[in-house]
């Protein structure tokens, strides 16, 4: 029988692969052809979405963007034996896009079935963790530390010097807990890693939890993720039906359980604090550092709380060990980045590469420059909290220290693209009403800065003492920037100070466009 | 879209009880209650306060914090649509303005024959396919004005 693939991703529900299948179905009833549907994650082409593939004697041939309409020319041309059709693009890892990547923590995303345990362990699956358990919770966290792993949520935090702490902190119960709060506008990795490859999550977790003896793990989803969570929480069924999660895992007499908890649309329940008041059943309130999480976290236990893909990163740092994994990099940003690239690109999707490629390769090269044929004029990096870069700047290499030095950030590894026809006064104004609305109101900076300042961009625009204004946008940013408790607050300022340092121009009053 | 269920007390207490032997009961609750009533009714802040033994005051904090937990019912269909900046970067600010201004409401606000809510989110994770939405849960991607209007008919009918 010919196995199709075709993947369940939302990304590629979203532009129909779910009536896609159902044609191929069909289609193949009526000719009377046996095939089986496999659904998968997504490869991370998303311009080729829906983006099916077929085994054949060659290995997996794709086909894309498929619509319903093409389903029976598909079939006319023999697509199940990888017949010759305008929308082949043969074998998905020689397609350019993928050829140039190394995918260590996207390594299975696309092809596996995600809910097959069968298939997970055909790909590397459990690996990690049962070398984890061989060697025992002291050499798991030196092994994270020495890959040179950092926070992949944004902050960039060495993961195994907050192990570290957390396994060195005495307490009764300790727990992991997992931010798969991916807030930021352009960036899709750890929803792809939920839908496409969620057992390297749970494996992930466990690793953690063996290494800093904790005993239960929390995994915090955005509610806007609703077909990550379903999965995600099928397969934590799944993982302990067969042993991987429990009181005594695969044999080892190490406990760890798992469980999923859905979020309810605050942007700043992605702050990991916040994250753990809103699991505490809290409102979503910032707390004050100190207490560090690894010394007071979840219900005042000592937690560790990562991102999704430096915990998916762990298995494949344990498998194949740290040197393995600190041998992609660039300065102090070891390993690889899932990049992802949206907005107005034409090839848009998920790219992941060692750190060190610059913004201009990523958006020209690789992104093949806008979707809408406009020239690209402006770029944001790290979500709505990131500073928008111009074209002066594509020389920026892609790491930490890089992005930093010249007041942006990488944060989670968003870059959202936009053409020429963007207004940045408007996106700047847009980024303190974003803030405004996503407050959680208990620093004053953040909670009052925000709303003055979507005031003060709007004077600027009226025309009223827009000299003054700017003079005082400027100030109110400095206020947020180091006043503010959070991020949230502190770096609202990145994406309307960039706006204003390179895009001034943008910035002009238009009470006469606006009276005509 | 399920047809949520009238208010009932009773049920709303069956509803509080499967969830109190959670760390953090909170959040499950009242995901479970809007799930089964399609907001959060206010006569249900003491019934939690009263188990989760906070004041009627902390309830409330946590209900009017959180974005997701509506004050009243929403339409029979919800039309979600995506604000973040990638989405913007495509067109969706005024393809939002055209949207509501054809349905003659204000983001959060309901037609008048009562059929559809339309709410801003702020990201779907459908970056790489914008503009995008979820009707119903739904999601849609590479959006246009045409396409929205196609959607909604099949949900709800011309």
């Amino acid at each position: 029988m010919t196995r199709v693939f075709v993947p369940k991703d939302v990304a590629a529900l979203a532009v129909g692969a779910n009536k896609v299948a159902a044609k191929i179905a069909a289609e193949a009833r009526a000719r009377g052809l046996s095939i089986e549907i496999v659904r998968t994650g997504s490869r991370g082409l998303f311009f080729l979405e829906p983006l099916i593939e077929v085994e054949t004697a060659q290995g997996r041939i794709g086909y894309g963007p498929v619509s319903p309409a093409d389903v029976a020319s598909l079939f006319d041309s023999d697509f199940v034996t990888g017949g010759a059709h305008a929308l082949r693009i043969g074998k998905p890892e020689d397609h350019p896009f993928l050829a140039s990547q190394t995918r260590l923590t996207f390594a299975r995303c696309g092809i596996i079935d995600p809910l097959s345990l069968a298939d997970y362990e055909a790909h590397d699956g459990w690996k990690g963790l049962k070398r984890a358990i061989a060697i025992g919770p002291q050499a798991i966290v030196a092994e994270v530390t020495k890959s040179g792993l950092r926070g992949r949520g944004g902050a960039g935090f060495p993961t195994g010097i907050k192990w570290k702490t957390v396994a060195d902190t005495q307490a009764d119960r300790k727990y992991v807990v997992c931010n798969f709060d991916e807030g930021d506008s352009g960036t899709f990795a750890d929803r792809m890693i939920g839908e496409g490859d969620p057992f390297a999550l749970i494996e992930g977790m466990t690793i953690c939890g063996i290494g800093v003896g904790a005993t239960k793990g929390y995994v915090y989803c955005r509610s806007e993720y609703p077909h990550a969570g379903k999965t995600f929480s099928e397969a934590i069924r799944i993982a302990r039906e067969a042993g991987f999660l429990g009181p005594n895992i695969l044999g080892s007499g190490y406990a760890f359980e798992l469980e999923l908890r859905m979020g309810a649309g605050a942007y700043v329940c992605g702050e990991e604090t916040a994250l753990l008041d809103s699991l505490e059943g809290k409102r979503g309130i910032v707390r004050a550092k100190p207490p560090l999480p690894a010394h007071k976290g979840l219900f005042a236990k000592p937690t560790v709380i990562n991102n999704v893909l430096s915990l998916v990163a762990v298995p494949t740092v344990l498998d194949r060990g740290a040197d393995f994994y600190a041998g992609f990099g660039f300065g102090r940003s070891r390993g690889t980045m899932p990049i992802q690239i949206a907005g107005n690109v034409r090839y848009g999707g998920l790219y992941e590469t060692a750190f060190g490629l610059t913004l201009g390769e990523i958006v020209d090269t690789v992104g093949g420059g806008t979707l809408s044929g406009r020239p690209v004029r402006s770029v944001q990096c790290g979500g709505p909290l990131g500073a928008y870069f111009p074209r002066a700047l594509f020389d920026t290499p892609f790491d930490y220290e890089a992005f930093a030095a010249r007041d942006g950030l990488i944060g989670h590894g968003g870059i959202v693209v936009f053409d020429d026809t963007v207004d940045m006064a408007q996106m700047a104004r847009f980024a303190m009403e974003f803030c405004a609305i996503e407050s959680c109101g208990k620093c004053t900076p953040c909670r009052i800065g925000s709303t003055r300042g979507v005031e003060v961009i709007d004077r600027v625009l009226a025309g009223v003492k827009p000299a003054e204004n700017m003079a005082l946008l400027e100030d109110l940013c400095n206020t947020m920037k180091f006043g503010s408790l959070c991020a949230l607050g502190g770096f609202a300022p990145y994406p309307v100070m960039s706006a204003v340092r390179h895009f001034r121009e943008d910035f002009t009053p238009r009470v006469l466009a606006a009276a005509e | 879209m399920p047809e949520a269920s009238a208010w009932n007390a009773e049920r709303a207490r069956e509803i509080i009880a499967e969830y109190t032997g959670l760390e953090g009961p909170m959040l499950p609750i009242l995901h479970a209650l809007q799930e089964e009533f399609g907001y959060i009714n206010k006569d249900a802040v003491p019934l939690i306060a009263d188990v989760l033994n906070l004041t009627r005051a902390e309830v409330h904090g946590v209900v009017t914090f959180y974005h997701d937990f509506r004050h009243e019912p929403c339409g029979h269909h919800l039309l979600q649509l995506c604000r973040g900046e990638a989405c913007q970067s495509v067109g969706s600010e005024g393809l939002a303005a055209t949207v509501l201004g054809k349905l003659g409401v204000g983001w959060r606000g309901t037609t008048a024959d009562g059929e559809l809510t339309v709410e801003p989110v702020y990201c779907l994770g459908l970056c790489a396919t914008s503009p995008s939405a979820l009707l119903d849960g739904e999601p849609l991607g590479r959006l246009d004005a045409g396409k929205i209007t196609e959607a909604l008919e099949e949900a709800c009918g011309p």
